[in-house]
């Protein structure tokens, strides 16, 4: 019987603790894909985060470090230099990343640590209830928004992909969505290009990838991926913001 | 057993000196220790270093009340001298420091180490004319060691200074010699 | 080998990189900055990297990633910088990690001062951190012992999977004194099976100190106790001087117990007979050194540059059996022999 569909072997057959409806799935196996289609499943080593992708070690099949709420890109940079050889990424979450991890984010850039880091962005503190995430976009009701961001009182989103591309040492930085199917395939695309620049010895190299949060939007899956539609992609667009020439 | 402080403006060469006698000192198979004043206090205030030389072990490395000191300013002077121990040696550089000592249960010597330096042409060596006279008087190193320490600490690129340096404490331990 | 004279902070980095060390990331601070200038010099020398972290939170963290992958790795501070280390200390000692890290203390609290101070001597043996862990504690008193025990303590870090903090003050890292680098006696070490290289031919590892069940974690605890029990049953370690028929012990670590050595002389020559218990390990701490003593010691001086911390540990190893006193400067100010002879007269006309 012909194969046409199966699990990653970058995946572990654990089940997973996302919610029903969550994007995290989605991009777990796109990062999954990629470590097989590039075949470094066996020197591939993740870092996880703090936040809901906390447990990406138990999901990932390939050597994995648990790093401290914000520091998954200092630890990366540790292991990375430790083995050059190994292919490193971190995935991490926009409270994690953007919020307290922002001087490990940012100086990891600048070095040009050849990582690659999976950004999930969606807008909110999703293990922690829903609190409001730098990334929380203006007029956004949270439990510590409750009545809506206000931006005079506590600022206005964070976009992390465009302040990163200011840096230098920033080889490959991008913006994806997995709303619907043909952003999924270019997120796919995207993730396979990350890692080759790392492959590559070019730089850094993110995506930040465009995610939902149904729980704590308070809605059901579908709306989430509509009102990440038609509300995320205009504060945050999608597209290449820095690309090598060696990847173009 | 030697304790000693050497004190003075920052680019005087008051740590080198230190230094170079501890140096001296391993050489000849003495316990040594060298503490520096480190932090602000260094940057253009007077800078210190206290050295102990001896053939016992080296219990406290601080020295609180010296056998030997080496003023090179006033206000090293002025710090150090109340602390000298009973019977204890200040030399003092006689260039920069007008007064003379006012303790008379101390030896007290005033070199006149820049004028000696300039004679020399080299007004950086005041330092090691001040080493010879040290020498001279306490023999608590041998002056070939700190040649030798000194050959070791200088990059050989810098090993043009050697004979200046030598002449310098020579010139310094003569002083004290005829001095007295 | 002939005896060098080295600066303590760049002995530091000579004795790391000779035990094998060759990842270094940190942060400056005074008085320790000697420490990462030398090994940004000499690693890329022997291979190896230094790293200057964009905070010492961040340099924590590549030490965490770098002990993960299986390297030998050290970081150094001072007091404030290690303070913002705590976080990934316990991260380190949580996920079972060996590295060294050393912290030449300065006076604190905040930013304190920069001058030598013994006051990060809770910290350093009761966790420090969160979470119920400790770290394998050196203070060296000299040069040449901070060399020796870090270069052990590399091998130590390794044989209990477990941070190892080497405490110095201002004085140590910045005096110069003779060293020697002498192979430490080797330890028999597992293999490294359990770090982050790439899972080519076996079952991937993971290094983490995340348990959500319950259970796990407080199985995962008691392991973690019964490894600092192994510590201290094995690995005490002391100096006594002139305790043989000591009166009065005096009772101190690191630079101050060189000042009590010479003062522990002296008041023997005016017919004081005293001693010195000089804890070598604080954690563990040398409890053991207290059954050696003769029964003529009627008390005890501990003397500290901090408000009183290694005390509390005296009077748990005393239990009551004799008086403990206590004598202490702070703030960056270190104690002379004077005053610390004028507190042992006044301990020991009370105690006559």
């Amino acid at each position: 019987m012909k194969v046409v569909f199966q699990r990653p072997t970058a995946l572990t057959e654990r089940q997973t603790h996302y919610c029903p409806g969550c994007t995290h799935g989605i991009i777990h196996r796109l990062v999954a894909e990629a470590i097989d289609e590039l075949g470094v499943l066996d020197k591939a080593v993740g870092v996880a985060s703090v936040g809901c992708s906390v447990l990406a070690y138990e999901y990932f099949n390939c050597d994995m470090q648990q790093a401290a709420h914000g520091r998954a890109p200092a630890v990366a940079t540790g292991i990375k230099r430790v083995h050059p050889n190994n292919i490193v990424f971190t995935y991490q979450g926009d409270g994690d990343l953007a919020s307290i991890g922002m001087a490990e984010i940012v100086h990891a850039a600048a070095r040009g640590e050849k990582i690659t880091v999976i950004f999930v962005n969606n807008a909110i503190y999703g293990m922690t209830g829903g609190q409001m995430a730098p990334t929380t976009l203006v007029g956004q009701k949270t439990t510590t928004s409750p009545y809506g961001r206000q931006a005079e009182h506590c600022g206005y989103p964070v976009r992390i992909s465009e302040l990163l591309a200011t840096l230098q040492g920033a080889a490959y930085v991008t913006r994806v969505s997995v709303h619907d199917v043909p952003n999924i395939r270019k997120a796919k695309r995207a993730i396979l290009k990350a890692f080759e620049v790392q492959q590559k010895g070019l730089g850094f190299s993110i995506v930040e990838v465009i995610s939902t949060c149904p729980t704590n939007w308070g809605m059901t899956p579908l709306e989430a991926l509509k009102w990440a539609k038609e509300n995320m992609l205009e504060y945050y667009p999608l597209g290449e913001f820095r690309t090598p020439e060696e990847v173009k | 057993m030697a304790e000693m402080i050497f004190a003075g403006f920052g680019g005087q060469g008051v740590m080198s000196m230190g230094m170079m006698l501890a140096y001296a000192g391993m050489l000849e198979g003495k316990n040594v220790s060298w503490i520096p004043s480190y932090g602000p206090e260094m940057r253009g205030g007077t800078a210190n270093c206290a050295v102990v030389v001896t053939s016992d072990e080296i219990g406290s490395p601080f020295v609180t009340d010296p056998d030997v000191v080496v003023a090179m300013n006033l206000p090293s002077m002025d710090k150090f001298e109340p602390r000298l121990k009973k019977g204890g040696l200040l030399i003092y550089n006689s260039s920069l420091i007008e007064r003379e000592g006012g303790r008379d249960d101390i030896e007290v010597i005033g070199i006149p180490a820049n004028e000696i330096a300039s004679e020399l042409g080299n007004s950086r060596v005041a330092n090691m004319v001040v080493m010879g006279a040290l020498l001279a008087k306490t023999g608590v190193a041998k002056p070939e060691s700190v040649k030798d320490a000194l050959r070791k600490v200088l990059p050989a690129h810098r090993h043009d200074l050697l004979p200046v340096n030598e002449q310098a404490m020579e010139r310094g331990a003569e002083y004290v010699s005829k001095d007295r | 080998m002939a005896k060098q004279l080295m600066k303590g902070n760049e002995a530091i980095g000579e004795a790391a990189i000779r035990a094998g060390c060759r990842y270094f990331f940190g942060y400056p601070i005074t008085p320790q900055n000697e420490v990462p200038e030398y090994m940004a010099r000499r690693l890329p020398e022997v291979g190896g990297v230094f790293l200057q972290a964009e905070s010492e939170v961040s340099a924590i963290n590549m030490v965490y990633g770098a002990a993960g992958a299986g390297a030998r790795v050290m970081t150094s501070s001072s007091s404030p910088g290690i303070s913002l280390k705590q976080e990934g200390i316990s991260y380190i000692a949580g996920s079972e990690l060996p590295c060294v890290i050393i912290n030449i203390i300065r006076g604190g609290p905040g930013l304190g001062g920069i001058q030598p101070a013994q006051s990060d001597y809770f910290q350093a043996t009761k966790g420090g951190g969160h979470g119920d862990y400790r770290l394998f504690v050196f203070a060296p008193a000299s040069v040449q012992e901070m060399v020796d025990l870090i270069m052990e303590a590399f091998d130590i870090a390794d044989y209990y999977r477990n941070p190892v903090m080497v405490l110095g003050d201002g004085t140590l890292g910045q005096m110069m004194e003779p060293v020697e680098f002498k192979e430490p006696k080797k330890r028999d070490l597992p293999p490294k099976d359990w770090a982050t290289t790439g899972a080519k031919g076996r079952k991937r590892n993971i290094i983490n100190s995340l348990s959500l069940v319950a259970e796990q974690l407080e199985e995962h605890n008691w392991k973690l106790q019964k490894k600092y029990q192994h510590m201290k049953e094995h690995e005490q370690r002391w100096e006594l001087y002139k305790c043989d028929d000591a009166e009065l012990v005096l009772a101190a670590f690191g630079t101050t117990a060189r000042i009590v050595k010479s003062v522990v002389n002296q008041l023997r020559e005016q017919g004081i007979k005293a001693g010195l218990l000089r804890p070598i390990t604080i954690f563990p701490f040398p409890d053991k050194a207290f059954a050696q003593l003769p029964d003529t010691v009627k008390a005890f001086l501990t003397v500290e540059m901090n408000t009183g911390q290694m005390v509390e540990d005296v009077r748990l190893a005393v239990n009551g059996k004799q008086p403990v006193h206590f004598f202490g400067r702070t703030g960056g100010i270190v104690p002379t022999p004077a005053e610390i002879i004028a507190k042992a007269k006044e301990i020991m006309g009370g105690v006559r």
